[in-house]
């Protein structure tokens, strides 16, 4: 069922400052117009990268909108998350066809690499690692996307080489040595 | 394939860039033949379409000049260079690069040659940013003829009627019925809404056909708008599709713009219409009706039960009709080349063409819209070319989770509505996924099982733990725990989920296990009592032995073992320590010597 891909008791407890200023033309756009449920949380979670604890507790108190009900909208649709995502979110396709192209070997090789769970994020907060139902170019199966860039026809160590390229371009960018993942 | 028929100026450089083609690199093409035209002065006229369908052939280019047309395939950043230096500034061009021309004959004729394209008759021949080249290609001719011509809401409603069109989405309901309904529905406010909520893994036509062609769907939602009486659409589309709903905007402003939406369009007295997108959050289930409408109004995705219908009671508890992306597209094409036109595509009970994301182990993998009545052999082998790497084919999946696959002595059924649904498949949406020798079906049952027991919504008892169940069960028995019995248990559970599950989703949920037990029950047989994989896919039944007469001790496998549990000096033969082997396949993939045989 929907709902169980929340586990949050192993979560760990986030402590990040949030800024709710940021989402106050958003919460002018949609308050009081019926229907607004998911488009307020949707733009929430473009400003913040996921829905902070305090950004429920906001919506609730400015639009009216029911803490629970909010809840239950946000644990029911798979784009929502509840947790802090990496830089780079990483969406390893299981489509179909990508399925029977062997995808999971790809996720099992960024498992392994990255040292998280499939829909974890790492330590250092620069990746995080999603299976996603299907992106649409299955005729490149298998597929994974990184930003906005797909990359086909893959292989297990392929993706691995791709996402060690970033992580050492972006400790070059901050000026440190490349540790190996 | 003559494009346009004014007299050419100046030569076209026309570069392919749907999601699929800038996926494969096409914006890097772009890009280069952009700088090259900057850098080298060259007098050329670049142009954006979106995708042709020819995914296996991304990134795609097409070349108009005097002499013809030419579309080039997998043209890379070096090959525009190539290309540009060849054909542009040379005037020669590379025969051995092109796809398809209306000069000569090339290998990829058959995958254009066999589609009769209504749905996509744009896709990949305009810009899809460019309303002008839309109206080029009798857009918005069929809103202007019943504006002009006075056609009346009920004349357009038997138009859509006589055509025989059935609802693109995957439940086949006859269009026009539907509209039927609707209009006869009293109310000051009536809603159309597009589905665009593609989710069945393994499809993407309302993709391409949003990202190709937005304009055909805005004006579908605009004449049926005028037909049942609605004042209010929304398009509601999937979020994972950024590039689709891009177009989408711009084309609505261009329609605003040219007063196709607003008030009293295009003279029509009374008829106010506007449409605004709504972006789906993931979830399958709101491609059901009644969960999409609860999703429109904010809240979980959850269906409810019908009647009342929402041509009925819908959106806002007003009188709703939803069709799916492709169905609208079809309808400015029925208004303007009238029903006989359309009918006369298909078998008796499924008019027009269809359209398919062909997919999985099939040399071209692509878009294809073809006439209903077609043979699925004709498609995978005519149209796709074949199984990659001539492995045997097995079976093709349609209809996605919904629906099941259809193995290789039934491979001459014809595409309609009533034939796909004869073999316990369904015709789906469009996703066609196609699977050879090395594709275990045991294995597919669990990937679609696992999919759905995610994406229930929790409200039946039966989708919610049934389906949970047979997860476990398929899971058990792709690991070598399977007990006789399992079979079984299977099928009791699956009818019962069916006979007690309130919407689509829950009622075809168990069909990918159904079918693949109706057509590979051996398969699953060899999974429990042989503990074996035919097709060997299934890790834990396989075993990983090394043949001594091919092994020449290259010891590649030995230092590549993650469990360190292959032993061997160089130049000797080898050996897998069964008892520690994990049956990951590494040394199977390393071995360049064959000489890893896995049973």
């Amino acid at each position: 069922m929907r709902v169980q891909r929340l586990d949050h008791r192993s979560a760990p407890e986030v402590t990040d400052a949030v800024d709710l200023s940021r989402i106050e033309s958003l919460i002018e756009k949609y308050r009081g117009r019926k229907g607004s449920t998911i488009p307020l949380l949707q733009g929430a979670q473009d400003e913040y990268g996921y829905i902070p604890r305090e950004v429920f507790n906001h919506l609730a108190l400015r639009c009216g909108i029911e803490l629970s009900e909010m809840y239950g909208v946000a644990t029911f649709y798979a784009q929502f998350r509840l947790q802090p995502v990496g830089r780079y979110i990483i969406k390893v396709c299981h489509g179909t066809a990508c399925h029977v192209q062997n995808a999971n070997k790809i996720t099992d090789a960024l498992v392994e690499a990255l040292g998280v769970a499939d829909g974890e994020t790492t330590e250092d907060r620069l990746f995080t690692l999603e299976s996603v139902a299907c992106l649409g170019c299955c005729s490149l199966a298998p597929v994974m996307m990184i930003g906005e860039e797909t990359f086909g026809k893959l292989t297990g160590p392929e993706a691995v080489k791709i996402v060690k390229n970033i992580r050492i371009k972006e400790n070059e960018a901050r000026g440190e040595d490349a540790p190996s993942i | 394939m003559p494009r346009q028929s004014e007299p050419m100026e100046k030569t076209k450089v026309i570069v392919g860039l749907g999601s699929c083609g800038i996926a494969a690199g096409a914006g890097k093409t772009y890009e280069k033949i952009r700088q090259l035209r900057e850098s080298e002065g060259l007098d050329f006229e670049l142009k954006k379409t979106s995708c042709v369908g020819m995914c296996y052939r991304e990134p795609l280019v097409e070349v108009i000049d005097e002499s013809g047309t030419y579309l080039y395939g997998e043209i890379d950043e070096a090959r525009a260079i190539e290309l540009i230096d060849k054909h542009i500034v040379n005037k020669e061009p590379v025969r051995e690069l092109v796809v398809q021309s209306d000069l000569f004959d090339t290998p990829d004729q058959e995958f254009l040659g066999s589609q009769v394209k209504i749905a996509l008759r744009n896709c990949g021949y305009i810009d899809p940013e460019s309303i002008e080249e839309y109206e080029s290609r009798q857009g918005y001719a069929s809103i202007r003829k019943i504006a002009e011509d006075g056609i009346s809401r009920e004349q357009v409603i038997r138009t859509v009627l006589d055509s025989g069109l059935r609802g693109r989405g995957g439940g086949g309901f006859p269009t026009g019925l539907k509209w039927r309904f609707a209009f006869n529905a009293v109310s000051p406010e009536k809603y159309i809404i597009c589905n665009a909520d593609e989710g069945d893994p393994g499809a993407f036509m309302d993709r391409s056909l949003l990202e190709g062609d937005p304009h055909s769907v805005l004006e579908g939602m605009i004449i049926g708008a005028y037909a049942i009486g609605a004042t209010g659409g929304v398009i509601y589309c999937r979020a994972e599709y950024p590039l689709a709903i891009k177009r989408l905007r711009i084309a609505l402003n261009q329609a605003r713009a040219k007063g196709y939406l607003g008030q009293d369009i295009l003279g029509l007295p009374g008829f106010h219409f506007d449409i605004y997108i709504k972006e789906g959050a993931g979830a399958f289930v709101c491609g059901e009706e009644t969960a999409l409408i609860a999703s429109v109004e904010g809240e979980r995705g959850m269906p409810r039960k019908r009647p009342p219908f929402p041509a009925e009671a819908g959106l806002w508890g007003k009188p709703t009709n939803i069709n799916n992306v492709e169905t609208w597209a079809n309808i400015p094409w029925i208004i303007s080349h009238g029903p006989e036109a359309y009918a006369r595509y298909g078998t008796e009970k499924s008019k027009g063409t269809k359209v398919f994301a062909l997919a999985g182990k099939i040399k071209r993998s692509g878009l294809v819209e073809v006439p209903m009545g077609i043979t699925l052999r004709d498609v995978i082998f005519k149209l796709g070319g074949g199984i990659q790497k001539d492995r045997k084919f097995k079976a093709v999946q349609m209809g996605g989770p919904s629906g099941g696959c259809i193995p290789e002595h039934l491979a001459d059924t014809i595409v309609d509505y009533d034939s796909v649904n004869a073999t316990g498949a369904i015709m789906g949406s469009g996703g066609m996924v196609v699977m050879d020798e090395t594709t275990c079906m045991v294995d597919v049952a669990k990937f679609f099982l696992d999919f759905t027991q995610k994406e229930s919504c929790g409200k039946c008892t039966f989708c919610r733990i049934g389906t949970k169940r047979m997860l476990e069960i398929l899971i058990r028995i792709t690991e070598g725990q399977g007990r006789e019995g399992d079979i079984e248990k299977l099928e009791v559970l699956a009818q019962e989920i069916k006979n007690n599950s309130l919407c689509g989703l829950g009622q075809t949920a168990p069909n990918p296990v159904l079918t693949t037990l109706r057509y590979f029950r051996d398969e699953y047989e060899a999974h429990i009592r042989d503990k074996k994989c035919p097709a060997k896919v299934c890790k834990q039944l396989l075993t990983y032995t090394i043949d001594p007469e091919k092994c020449t001790g290259c010891m590649v496998c030995a230092k590549k073992c993650p469990v360190q549990c292959i032993s061997g000096e160089r130049k000797q033969v080898h050996f897998i320590d069964q008892e520690a082997c994990i049956a990951c396949g590494e040394c199977f993939s390393r071995c360049r010597f064959d000489a890893v045989i896995v049973n």
